[in-house]
This record gives structure tokens, sequence and C-alpha cells, in this order.
């Protein structure tokens, strides 16, 4: 296999084949933990590791799976992988393991992670599979990063906890918007970034499905 | 070859040697952090129980938060009578090892409460609570009480530090919650924290029970007993419910009001 090959598996995820822009998957988490930026990178971080190393486990013993249960040896492998993550940041990173809480055990249901296992590990070797978990895990991040810094600036008018714009709560000038700090608000942001991506790259906009026939008006009998 | 891969016999060995392999990890990473967690869950709570009664450094190193950790002593009291009771006395070493958050479930150390008398919806109370005291030449300085309650979508738990006269509010924190972050998750801003030292939480002329309360808006010092309120939280009105209640409760009949008041009498 070719760096070039290695390169577009690691770099597409990023624009061209994002999974939550163009794939649309791991939306929820990407509600959940945007709402500072401090925890959307320790969430890229995990669900990098988590993706990378799963794909590969599951790819190293593709040949062996059998089809009937598959679907839930991938799930096993991601569910194992998890619980080690959450352990190592309960060890190692104890206040953000209090502040991402559930969200790290909920990286078991990110179909982000069953996806690539299921779409790309059980085709490919190893280390491409590596790099695809790579890939998609900072294809998620990027968007992960993007709505933070957006919410986590207007919403509470700081970025990694230290304060941007002095909040009015702290006696400055700056009213901060309490719907940023909402789930919802994350649903528009999303969507402004994929308006642009669509944008940007015309390509990835899907065909209609079905067309609305111009309206025509029938004289009664 | 994929016939054999797709037989009953096969799909139950790979079912099988899976599960062996990802519970010996499983079981592993648990097994061999869980000292790691423990030193840091306890240190966690060391860090807050300074915090509340303001003794935490800013910065501090573990080894810091040990040597200001000595000045305090736990106790345990019984929440019925609000006397001291010896930690034998319950099956328990020493007072630092009983373990509050489970006894609150245990049905032999705890019992329900009922519907009205529940104000902080925690559905059980346990029999025994903890106490830290930072005391100086034998005397309390400092009473630091444990709280917990239901806010919005998650129970808060904290701690309440009051002076000698168990009265006045010397410190107030939660430890754990999960609250919207910057709206009801404000509770952990210092500034907000910061009003709570110096404010009172009962008025004995009025009658016995906690006047402390988070009022909606801010407090502005000359509105008439000011120094039982609090600013709520914007845009977490029923987090600041919660807070209330829960100040009410445990500080209540319910909570340590009988413990308190023997501090105070001096026993």
């Amino acid at each position: 296999m070719s760096d070039m090959a290695i390169k577009k598996v690691l770099l597409d995820p990023i624009a061209n084949d994002n999974p939550i822009a163009l794939q649309i998957l791991g939306i929820c988490s990407a509600l959940a933990v945007t709402t500072s930026l401090q925890l959307s990178i320790v969430m890229t971080v995990a669900v990098c590791l988590v993706t990378a190393f799963s794909s590969m486990s599951v790819s190293m013993i593709r040949n062996h799976i059998p089809s009937s249960i598959r679907i839930i040896v991938q799930m096993t492998i991601i569910a194992t992988l998890v619980i080690v993550v959450d352990q190592l940041l309960r060890a190692f990173a104890y206040e953000l393991s209090k502040q991402l809480s559930v969200f790290v055990g909920l990286i078991i249901t990110n179909c982000i992670v069953m996806g690539r296992a299921e779409a790309f590990a059980m085709k490919n070797g190893p280390v491409m599979s590596f790099v695809d978990g790579i890939g998609n895990g900072l294809g998620y991040g990027a968007i992960l990063i993007a709505v933070a810094i957006v919410r986590e600036l207007l919403g509470a008018g700081s970025l990694f906890g230290i304060e941007i714009m002095t909040t009015t709560n702290n006696g400055g000038w700056y009213q901060p918007n309490g719907l940023l700090l909402l789930p919802p608000s994350a649903f528009f942001i999303i969507g402004l970034i994929i308006w642009g991506l669509r944008s940007w790259k015309p390509e990835q906009n899907e065909a209609p499905d079905f067309k609305i026939k111009a309206h025509v008006t029938k004289e009664a009998f | 070859m994929s016939s054999n891969k797709e037989s009953t016999q096969k799909t139950i060995i790979v079912a099988l040697l899976l599960c062996l392999v990802c519970s010996v990890i499983v079981a592993a990473s648990v097994v061999l952090l869980r000292p790691i967690q423990e030193k840091n869950k306890a240190l966690n709570l060391k860090q807050n129980i300074l915090a509340a009664a303001g003794l935490l450094k800013e910065n501090a190193t573990p080894a810091e938060v040990e040597t200001s950790f000595e000045r305090i002593t736990a106790k345990l009291v019984d929440l019925d009578t609000g006397e001291y009771v010896l930690p034998e006395s319950i099956g328990v070493a020493s007072a630092i090892d009983y373990d509050q958050k489970s006894a609150s479930k245990n049905p032999k150390l705890s019992q329900v409460l009922p519907g009205e008398q529940d104000i902080a919806s925690i559905k059980r109370r346990e029999k025994y609570a903890k106490v830290y005291l930072v005391e100086d030449a034998g005397s309390i300085e400092t009473i630091i009480v444990p709280v917990h309650g239901y806010g919005l979508w998650s129970t808060l738990y904290g701690f309440v530090a009051l002076e000698k006269d168990a009265n006045t509010v010397a410190g107030f924190g939660f430890y754990q919650h999960g609250e919207t972050p910057g709206l009801g998750g404000e509770v952990d801003n210092p500034k907000w924290k910061g009003q709570w030292p110096g404010k009172k939480i009962y008025d004995f002329d009025v009658n016995e029970e906690p006047q402390i309360e988070l009022i909606k808006g801010s407090v502005d010092v000359s509105m008439p007993g000011a120094e039982y309120k609090i600013d709520g939280l914007s845009g977490a009105t029923l987090t600041s419910r919660g807070v209330t209640n829960l100040i009410h409760f445990w500080l209540g009949d319910n909570g340590f009001r009988k413990y308190l008041d023997r501090v105070r009498e001096g026993a």
C-alpha cells in the first residue's frame, strides 16, 4: 500500500467524507459534549483511540469472525476498549472524567465506531483500518471542536475555561447566550457547518429522492 | 474456508475466545487502576472539604492537601438525636472509613423519608452522618457537614462549612453534580460560591427552621434579611430551588439541626 493511500484514508474523513457532516453519524454525542472546548478535545482523543484500536482489532480477526455474530463481536471489542479508556481517564485525568462521566461510556453506542468497524475494518488490513479509525476520529473531532468553540465562546464567554469576554455574571459587559449551552444549539451549528461544507464541495450533495411536480390546477367540470 | 468459518462450532469457539480475551483486558484494567482511582477520589474529597472550610490553598499539591487535612477530624453523628456516636458501635473502624453515600442506600442504616418531609428528593436518609471538624486547642472552629439533594438533572453532593456559632456560613461548595454547564453548573462558579461566607442559616427570632434561600435575581445588601439570601442562578430556576431545598433539608429537623443545637450549647 502506498503512502498516498494512507494519506487519503487519514485525511478524507476530515473534509471530504466527514462522519458527522456527510455520514451524519455520532450526532448525539456531538450535541452533548460540545459545551466546552476541553471536553470536546478529550472526547476527540477518546473516540480516535477507540475507533482506531477497535478497527484494528476487528480487522485482525476479520477472517475468523462468523458473519452471523459479526455485529456482536465488533460491539464486544468496542465495549472493551471503551471501558479501558474510561478506567484510564478515571485514573489519570480524574477531573475530566468527572465531567465527561457517562459520555465516555456512550462511545460504545457512537455510530462512527461501529460504522467504521463494519464498513471498513471488515474488508481492509489492520494498518489501514487503524489509520481509517484515526482519520474518522479526527473528522469527528474537527466538527466537535468547531462547534465547541462557538458554543463555549458565545455561551460562556470563555475558551478552555479561560475567560475571553468578561460575562455580566462576573461584572463584565458580555451577556452570554444561554441557548448556546443547551443541546439544540449544536443542531443549528452543525446544520450551518454542513451547509457551508456542501456549498464548498457541491459533490457532497445527495440527489433528491423525489422531485416535487409543478403545481397544476384542473378546471372542475 | 468460508463454509468452515460459518459453522456452529466455529461460531461458538470465536465467541468464547473473544469473551475470554475481552474480559481479561477489562478485569486487568479495572484491578490495576483501582488504587490510583481510589487515591484520586479520596484526594478530591479532601480538597472539597478543605475548600468548603476555606483552608485550601490555590494549586495545592497532594502533599499539601494531606498536611492541611491533618487539622480536620471526622466524627459520626446520629441524626435523630444529634449526638456523636462511636464508629465501632456501628461497625466501622474509624469515622473516616464510614461510607455515608452507600449507607444512605442500605436499608439497615437508613430510613425512608415520607413524601412531605423529603424536600430534597433524596427518598432515603441515613441514620448516621459524618461531620468534619476543624478544632483549635480542643474547641471547635469550623463544622463541615455533607449535604446532598436533587437539582434539575442530578443529585448534587456538597459540603457546608459553618463557623463555631453553628449558624454563620464559612463556606459552601459542591463536589459532584451533573447540572447543565453554564446554567445550573454555575454552582461551581467561585464568584457565586463567594457569596456564601458570612451568610446566616437560622434566624432565631423567627423560628428554628433554616431561613437561608436562593432568590430570583440578585441580592441587594440593603434589602431586609439580606444575610439570609443568596443570588439565584440565572437560567437555572430548578437547580436554584434544589440548592435551597437541600440546605433546608440538611440543616433542618431531619438533618443536622439537633446536632448543631448541641454544638451551640457547647456539648
